[in-house]
Formats: structure tokens, C-alpha cells, sequence
């Protein structure tokens, strides 16, 4: 049962935004933004970054979610799969693996990052919007990732409905559909 | 210097804002809600919880912020935004803001790590569920800005006047309305 009594039958973060919408649409505007709208990384390359941050920490919801939103967008599981367990041997571009890497840092802290680490990326073809938005899908999959497992709510083990979860979030994004 | 081509003169969060203004404007609308949208948990409480968790994660430039900001909101009380960092429990905060602050303490680690127990404490000196999940709310979010601050390397200036000046600010005019002063008022081409 989660910590506080939120709306029944929504899994995850969706009993979060149905209890608090002022702050659920803010959060929905900016998953949208990071991992949804053109950029030049593709949403695959930027929802593995949210899968693997979320299965850094640990969040289940998360990283099954963004996990399969992935796998929908790049075809297969597999590299989800690669990506969470040594994504340093996993079938990604060098400059997706650089990424992970800084990814990695801001995870357990910011401070972490070194400029080494930056070069790297750059080295591979990273350029600052690729670099600056890694550090900020890191960032706020460990608000997002905090959120779901501190109010305790419910993350059903279920991949069928995880699957059409990642098909919705491919495909329509993040906003609500009053949102688009 | 920071690890991208950020726009000088505007340090912390201000600088990473002005480069991705399509970013800056939920980060600015979600602290907006966080921290002084309508709510039974006063503005000043709620910047305790930020500068508390920013402080936690060590990160120099919101806490610093946020510690001005907590004081500009509580009478000039720099003292008390001290003694919250030292130690919450002998803080002349209430009984039911020392609950919301433990609570804020697991999540700054681990969301797991928050228990029934926890809960039902704050739930027992007053706390509302919707200020159990602002509380948890702004733990997580501040782990977001603090690592977004220094995960760019942005620049923290050592200054404690500038801090305060810019805390009286924002306590003023709050984090959507200051943002005008920053964010490019026209789109960025790339």
C-alpha cells in the first residue's frame, strides 16, 4: 500500500500525477521535452539513458517502463537489456556509451563528472545540447526514479502491461492527452 | 569552468537555464508549485526541505540559494537556516516539519528507504497526505537540480552577500517571474 492514499488502479507514477496535477504537469512538460521532442539523439538513445539511470537506482516502475518505451523504439529488448547489465559491451554507438558513462556519474552525483569524461563524449561526436541533456535526463530520473519509490507506489510485476505502457510512451510521449 | 558552453554571468542554475530555455521553463514552473504555490506548509518551511536535501547533496550553490531564500521568508532568520543543516532536531522548527524533514533525509538517499513508520509520525503531529507528498516531492526534485547544477560544473560563486540579495529576490518575486530576467526572450537557434 503506498504512503499516502492515492487514486486506486494507476501504476507507478500515474497515482503520483493523478493525486497532485498542479506538479504531475511540470513533470509531464519536461519528461516530454527530454525524452520526446526531436533532438538529435533519438528517443531510443535517450530512453535508454532513463532506463539505465532507473535501474541504477534501483526503481522498478522506472526502468520497466522507460525499459520497454526503449526496446519499442529500437526494435528489440535485448539491448535494453545489455545496456542495464555493461552498457560499455553493449551494441551502441561509441558516442551513446560516452554519454551513458557521464550519465552514470550524475546519477550517484554531479560532482563525479569529470572534464575527462566530457571530452570523451565530445570526442565521439557529442555536442553541448547532447551532453547538457544527458546530465539532465540523469538528474530527473533521480527525482523521478525518488518520487514513485517514496510514496510507496504500486509497481505491479506485469510485463504485458509494461509493453503497452512503452508502446503509449513511444509513440505519444509524455503529455496528457489534454496536454498535445 | 563549466563542462559545456554555458552563457557567462549568470552562475548556477541560471546559466544551465539560459542555454536550454525549453527545459528551463518546467524546471522553473515545477519549483514554482514546489515551493510557493498554495499550500498549508509555509513558503520558509518548504525552502528548509530545499536547502536541507541541497545541503545533504552537498551542493553549494543551492543551498546557498535556497538557504537565502529560507531566510528572506523567515524574518531574516539566517540562524535557524543554520541550525536546520546542523541538526533539524534541536531547530526551532515544528514537531511536524522535523518529521517531513526525515522523511526528505531518506529520500535524498534511497525513496525506498522511507518507512510506514515515518510516515505515520508526521501523519500524527499534523502532516496532510498532500504535505507528506510535497515533502517527498521536493526531496526528489532537488536531487534533480542539485545534480543538474553540478553535474554541469557550473559556476558557485563563494559570496554569501551575493546569496542574500538574490534570496530577498526571489522570495519577492518568485522563480517564474525572476526567470524573465535570464531566459532568452526569443528562441535559441541551433
Amino acid at each position: 500500500m503506498a504512503h499516502i492514499e492515492l487514486p486506486a488502479g494507476l501504476p507507478g507514477i500515474s497515482g503520483g500525477f493523478a493525486f497532485r496535477p498542479e506538479t504531475a504537469k511540470p513533470m509531464r512538460e519536461l519528461a516530454h521535452v527530454l525524452l520526446h521532442e526531436p533532438n538529435s539523439l533519438t528517443p531510443g538513445e535517450r530512453e535508454l539513458i532513463a532506463a539505465y539511470v532507473s535501474s541504477q537506482n534501483d526503481c522498478y516502475f522506472c526502468q520497466t517502463s522507460h525499459g520497454a518505451a526503449a526496446a519499442c523504439h529500437l526494435g528489440g529488448e535485448d539491448v535494453v537489456r545489455r545496456v542495464k547489465t555493461d552498457f560499455e559491451n553493449a551494441p551502441v554507438s561509441p558516442k551513446l556509451k560516452a554519454l551513458l558513462a557521464i550519465a552514470g556519474r550524475v546519477q550517484r552525483d554531479g560532482k563525479l563528472v569529470t572534464s575527462e569524461e566530457v571530452e570523451r563524449a565530445r570526442r565521439e561526436g557529442a555536442s553541448d545540447v547532447e551532453i547538457h541533456d544527458t546530465v539532465l535526463i540523469a538528474a530527473a530520473f533521480c527525482m523521478y526514479n525518488r518520487y514513485v519509490d517514496g510514496l510507496d507506489t504500486w509497481q505491479p510485476r506485469d510485463a504485458g502491461m509494461y509493453v503497452q505502457m512503452g508502446q503509449h510512451l513511444a509513440e505519444h510521449g509524455y503529455l496528457k492527452s489534454s496536454q498535445r | 569552468m563549466p563542462h559545456i558552453a554555458l552563457p557567462e554571468n549568470q552562475p548556477g542554475i541560471r546559466g544551465a537555464m539560459a542555454f536550454r530555455p525549453e527545459t528551463a521553463k518546467p524546471l522553473n514552473d515545477l519549483v514554482e508549485v514546489l515551493l510557493r504555490g498554495q499550500n498549508s506548509l509555509s513558503p520558509g518551511e518548504r525552502e528548509l526541505i530545499a536547502t536541507y536535501v541541497s545541503y545533504l547533496n552537498d551542493c553549494h550553490y543551492c543551498q546557498s540559494i535556497h538557504g537565502a531564500i529560507a531566510a528572506a521568508h523567515l524574518d531574516g532568520d539566517e540562524e535557524l537556516v543554520l541550525r536546520v543543516k546542523a541538526d533539524f532536531q534541536y531547530a526551532d522548527i515544528s514537531e511536524k516539519l522535523k518529521a517531513l524533514l526525515v522523511i526528505a533525509s531518506k529520500v535524498q538517499r534511497d525513496g525506498k528507504l522511507v518507512t510506514a513508520e515515518d510516515v505515520g509520525k508526521a501523519r500524527s503531529l499534523g502532516a496532510t497526505d498532500i504535505e507528506i507528498h510535497d515533502a517527498v516531492l521536493i526531496a526528489a526534485a532537488f536531487c534533480m537540480y542539485n545534480r543538474y547544477v553540478d553535474g554541469l560544473a557550473t559556476v558557485q560563486p563563494r559570496d554569501e552577500a551575493m546569496y542574500r540579495e538574490r534570496g530577498k529576490m526571489v522570495a519577492r518575486d518568485g522563480y517564474v517571474r525572476i526567470s524573465k530576467t535570464y531566459l532568452p526572450a526569443e528562441p535559441v537557434e541551433r
